[in-house]
């Protein structure tokens, strides 16, 4: 029996540890632990409900829109405020954009280089990486001598000595299984991909003013449009949002998905491994009959409002919870029955108890009891992280690409679906093979391709709107304090990058009284719950072989396949003081 | 660039890693004006690396990159900088030898990778740091391979040649520091004396700004001009407000009073609304973001004063005004 430990993880974002006991080349158990902590809720209490936003944006901003129109959904959820239309446009454009710049960058800068070995690019032959690229798609840069100037490049680069990034990594490791012309493809677009997130990164700061971190409103967005104002959004902004679309779905199409079914080609046996949990949830995303929030979603004092995410069938991304891989039976997805432990969490409730908590009515407070730094390895046994255990219905769900594929896949959704079964076609494998670590990567690129087609109608509507003279994105009819109940709470939803993602807020007199959050890496990096359950990622570890302890390559593919994002992961609720009773939530 | 390509003729080492003589051009000119020199000195630029390209030929500097207490901004904001760009950056210019959003090793292999870049460079490579440091409780809000992030930073600054305290965190303490600070959070300064930290403070700060300071180092051998809190003055010279284009507006009283107002759209000033350019220095109204696509106010939201100490409890509520303070 082997204990490996991987600290850091890299390739994530954040602080993230694995453990994990190795018997005869297979892992035995894990353990996933996030390092880093910060109390961003402790910090927002008694702050601007308006300036939430600014806050939660910094939780992460790999992802960087999805804190933040969570936090301005929640804040409008409970102050009963309609955004405009133009608003509810914008943030599908800039959410819809950081999706696919995120998936994009996760696949060659983060997990790329598990299936890839730069220093075998070396030996590959330019003329059949042309070849191979001609095959896979008519993307443009297929000439051989544009390869032999990669490799080129390269060669002066390996010759140099200095390996930067690329330094030490397993490199020649019988893992890899791809033909060294493939990995020069691969290397290409791993410098490609970096040159094209800089530049689509652009559409998203034309809206937002910037990238990462662009701006939110509560209330609707501060995009100022006006035709005919060289400060504003005006046409000519318009049209560079338009090729800025093109180049994103140019390389979408003809780079990263072909790329993500090339590379999965060579690597079959990960579509048998690293299933993790079999049980999915999915909170939805991207409304597409425009932002009709009704007087039944009022909060405050109402009590008849309607979950803002509840609308099953009006979303690009619908929600609802799959159990025990049945895609088939599809169940709605009820925001009551998320709650909290903390049992192997390095918190602590204060009345002493070991129950899950809902968000509403939860509260958690930081105690650190693991080993004084430095240290060898965790207490495994006791509390190791400061992940908390979300669950729903009081069992363990994954979230992310894999679960909205395959929620979107059992309700239907067309152009989801035709993707799954053109994709497992073309790999030769049965719709099972998605319950995998290749089954992740391969959702993430297919819901890219989803999104990439289905932007154009955000974006097309949005000028119809401008042309008939609409240039209103935000609703300031309840921007002052003095027009908010005395007291309110509102939830808001984002299905974000990494998965489901939802912020619950009770504002008093004004003022922020408590603020929580369940975000998509808590879900599946989370620790056992009191009766032993364990999270998505412990679970899919289970059974990965690993051919060499100290260079475990094969851990690092399944847990990359989750796209890990730490820093979101940890978070304290604070605890509010007057229970407000969140039947007022129920839809 | 390795030592055998090395070739005094510019264009032909430029040439021989996929740059031509516009793009070094386009180059030179950008870097003209992120320092802040007139357009002429763009060709001045050029003249100077062509007598002499000091990076060229010579092993690139190591570069070491730390992160603790953050939200990866910082990084994500390094990557969408546009002169040079990352991949040209790291293939060519910089070696970037650790950094765990990037490093293709982990764990045991990661830390290998760290410990030797900084023997072989000891005393010569940058260290930048993203995040803040946590002190209470033993350091065990941010840990690393089992250690601190304080024992981290005090060991990876010790053989540094200079620190770069990159975003408002680790310059001042930044979003962990804010009221109540959780966890004890501190600025990276407080922990790494003697050494100079450079600050370039932004939540996140422009990415450009990093890469111009690195490359300043590059040209110069030393580090640009730096101002009292020992951020470059190329970048945190002037005030916003003094840059920015709605200025005449301010100056003739023409305000915002709400985001859905007809004067919002007609690009008057943002200053009722919170807006903090009166006392934020930055050079997001000059340089902008994206390839120079956006900045904040450009696109309607007010400056919220990100790249200013304690911004998070000074400068906010953010859409209200700074009390007791008048723009200039
Ligand atoms: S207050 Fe803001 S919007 Fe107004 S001129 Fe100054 S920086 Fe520009
Ligand atoms: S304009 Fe102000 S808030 Fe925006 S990035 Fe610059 S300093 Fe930060």
């Amino acid at each position: 029996m082997t204990r490996l430990v991987i600290d850091p993880v890299t390739r994530i974002e954040g602080h993230l540890r694995i453990e994990a006991e190795v018997d005869s080349g297979l892992v035995k158990k894990a353990w996933a632990s996030g390092t880093m902590f910060r109390g961003l809720e402790l910090i927002l209490k008694g702050r601007d409900p308006r300036d939430a936003w600014y806050f939660v944006q910094r939780i992460c901003s790999v992802c960087t829109a999805v804190h933040a129109i969570a936090s301005v959904r929640a804040v409008e959820n409970a102050l009963g405020i309609t955004i405009p239309e133009n608003a509810q446009l914008i943030r599908n454009l800039i959410e819809a954009m950081q999706y696919i710049h995120d998936h994009v960058m996760h696949f060659y800068h983060l997990h790329a280089l598990d299936w890839v070995d730069v220093t075998s690019a070396l030996n590959a032959d330019p003329k059949k990486t042309s070849q191979l690229q001609e095959s896979i798609s008519d993307w443009p840069r297929s000439n051989p001598r544009y390869f032999q100037d990669v490799k080129d490049r390269l060669e002066t680069f390996v010759d140099s000595g200095q390996l930067g990034i690329f330094a030490n990594g397993y490199w020649g490791h019988p893992a890899y299984k791809l033909p060294p012309e493939a990995d020069l493809l691969a290397v290409a677009h791993y410098i490609n991909a970096l040159d094209w997130q800089k530049s689509v990164s652009r559409f998203i700061a034309i809206l937002g003013g910037r990238h990462p971190c662009p701006n939110f409103l509560v209330g609707g967005m501060a995009t100022a449009i006006n035709p005919d104002s060289d400060q504003a959004l005006n046409a000519s902004r318009l049209i560079l949002m338009k090729e800025l679309l093109q180049e994103a779905q140019d390389f979408v199409e003809k780079v990263y998905f072909p790329d993500v079914l090339a590379i999965a080609s060579f690597y079959p046996e990960w579509t048998k491994l690293g299933e993790g949990l079999g049980n999915f949830l999915a909170c939805g995303d991207f409304q597409l009959d425009g932002p009709k929030v009704d007087d039944s979603r009022r909060v405050g004092s109402s009590t008849t409002r309607r979950d803002p995410v509840d609308k099953a069938g009006n979303m690009f991304f619908p929600s609802g919870v799959i159990w025990n891989r049945k895609i088939e039976e599809v169940k709605k997805f009820n925001q009551e029955q998320i709650t909290e432990y903390v049992s192997r969490s390095w918190y602590t409730y204060s009345d002493g108890s070991t129950d899950a908590k809902h968000p509403f009515d939860g509260e958690t407070n930081p105690k650190y009891t693991g080993p004084k730094p430095p240290y060898d390895f965790l207490t495994v046994d006791e509390k190791y992280s400061w992940i908390k255990s979300p669950r729903y219905d009081g069992k363990p769900v994954e979230v992310g690409p894999l679960a909205r594929v395959l929620v979107a896949y059992g309700m239907g959704q067309k152009q989801i679906t035709d993707l799954v079964d053109k994709s497992i076609r073309q790999l030769g494998v049965g719709k099972e093979a998605l319950f995998s670590t290749l089954g992740r990567t391969l959702a993430r690129a297919i819901e890219t391709v989803a999104l990439m087609d289905e932007i154009w109608g955000w974006y097309n509507k949005f000028v119809v709107n401008i042309g008939a003279g609409d240039y209103t994105t935000a609703n300031t009819e309840k921007w002052e304090p003095s027009t908010w109940p005395a007291e309110a709470q509102g939830v808001g939803f984002v299905d974000a990058p990494r998965g489901a993602l939802g912020h619950w807020i009770k504002i008093k007199n004004g003022k922020i009284d408590h603020y929580q959050m369940v975000v998509p890496t808590t879900w599946n990096a989370s620790p056992p719950d009191p009766s032993g359950q364990i999270g998505a990622y412990e679970a899919s570890l289970v059974g990965t072989p690993v051919v060499d302890a100290d260079k475990p390559i094969e851990v690092l593919r399944t847990i990359h396949s989750f796209d890990p994002c730490i820093a979101c992961a940890v978070h304290v609720h604070d605890a509010g003081k007057k229970k407000i009773k969140s039947a007022g939530i129920m839809p | 660039m390795g030592s055998q390509t090395f070739d005094k003729n510019v264009e032909a080492v430029f040439e021989s890693v996929g740059v031509t003589r516009r793009d070094f051009m386009k180059f030179c000119g950008a870097m003209a004006a992120i320092l802040g020199l007139p357009p002429v000195f763009a060709s001045r630029i050029a003249n100077a690396i062509e007598r002499e390209i000091p990076f060229a030929g010579e092993k690139r500097p190591s570069v070491l990159w730390l992160n603790l207490q953050s939200c990866t901004g910082c990084t994500e904001s390094f990557t969408r900088s546009d002169h040079p760009s990352i991949a040209e950056a790291v293939l060519t210019m910089i070696s970037l030898d650790y950094h765990e959003t990037l490093l293709a090793a982990s764990g045991k292999s990661a830390c290998q990778a760290c410990e030797s870049a900084m023997e072989e460079n000891r005393g010569k490579y940058i260290l930048v740091v993203e995040g803040a440091v946590p002190v209470s409780d033993d350091g065990t809000f941010c840990t690393i391979a089992g250690k601190s992030g304080v024992e981290y930073l005090k060991n990876m600054s010790e053989k540094a040649a200079f620190v770069i305290a990159l975003g408002t965190c680790a310059s001042y303490g930044g979003l962990p520091a804010a009221k109540p600070n959780p966890t004890a959070a501190q600025s990276v300064d407080e922990f790494v004396s003697p050494k100079t930290v450079v600050r370039i403070p932004g939540c996140p700060p422009i990415g450009d700004v990093l890469m111009a300071t690195i490359v300043h180092f590059l040209f110069f051998g030393k580090l640009p001009a730096l101002d009292s809190e020992n951020r470059p003055q190329f970048a945190y010279g002037k005030y916003i407000h003094e840059q920015c284009r709605r200025h005449y507006h301010f100056e003739n009283a023409e305000m915002v009073l709400g985001f859905n107002d007809d004067e919002y759209r007609g690009g008057y000033c943002l200053f009722p609304l919170g807006c903090k350019g009166a006392f934020t220095k930055n050079a997001c109204s000059v340089m902008r973001w994206n390839m120079g696509t956006a900045w904040c106010v450009g696109s309607g939201h007010p400056c919220v004063g990100c790249s200013e100490k304690d911004f998070w409890d000074k400068f906010t509520p953010i859409y209200s005004l700074v009390e007791g303070r008048n723009p200039k």
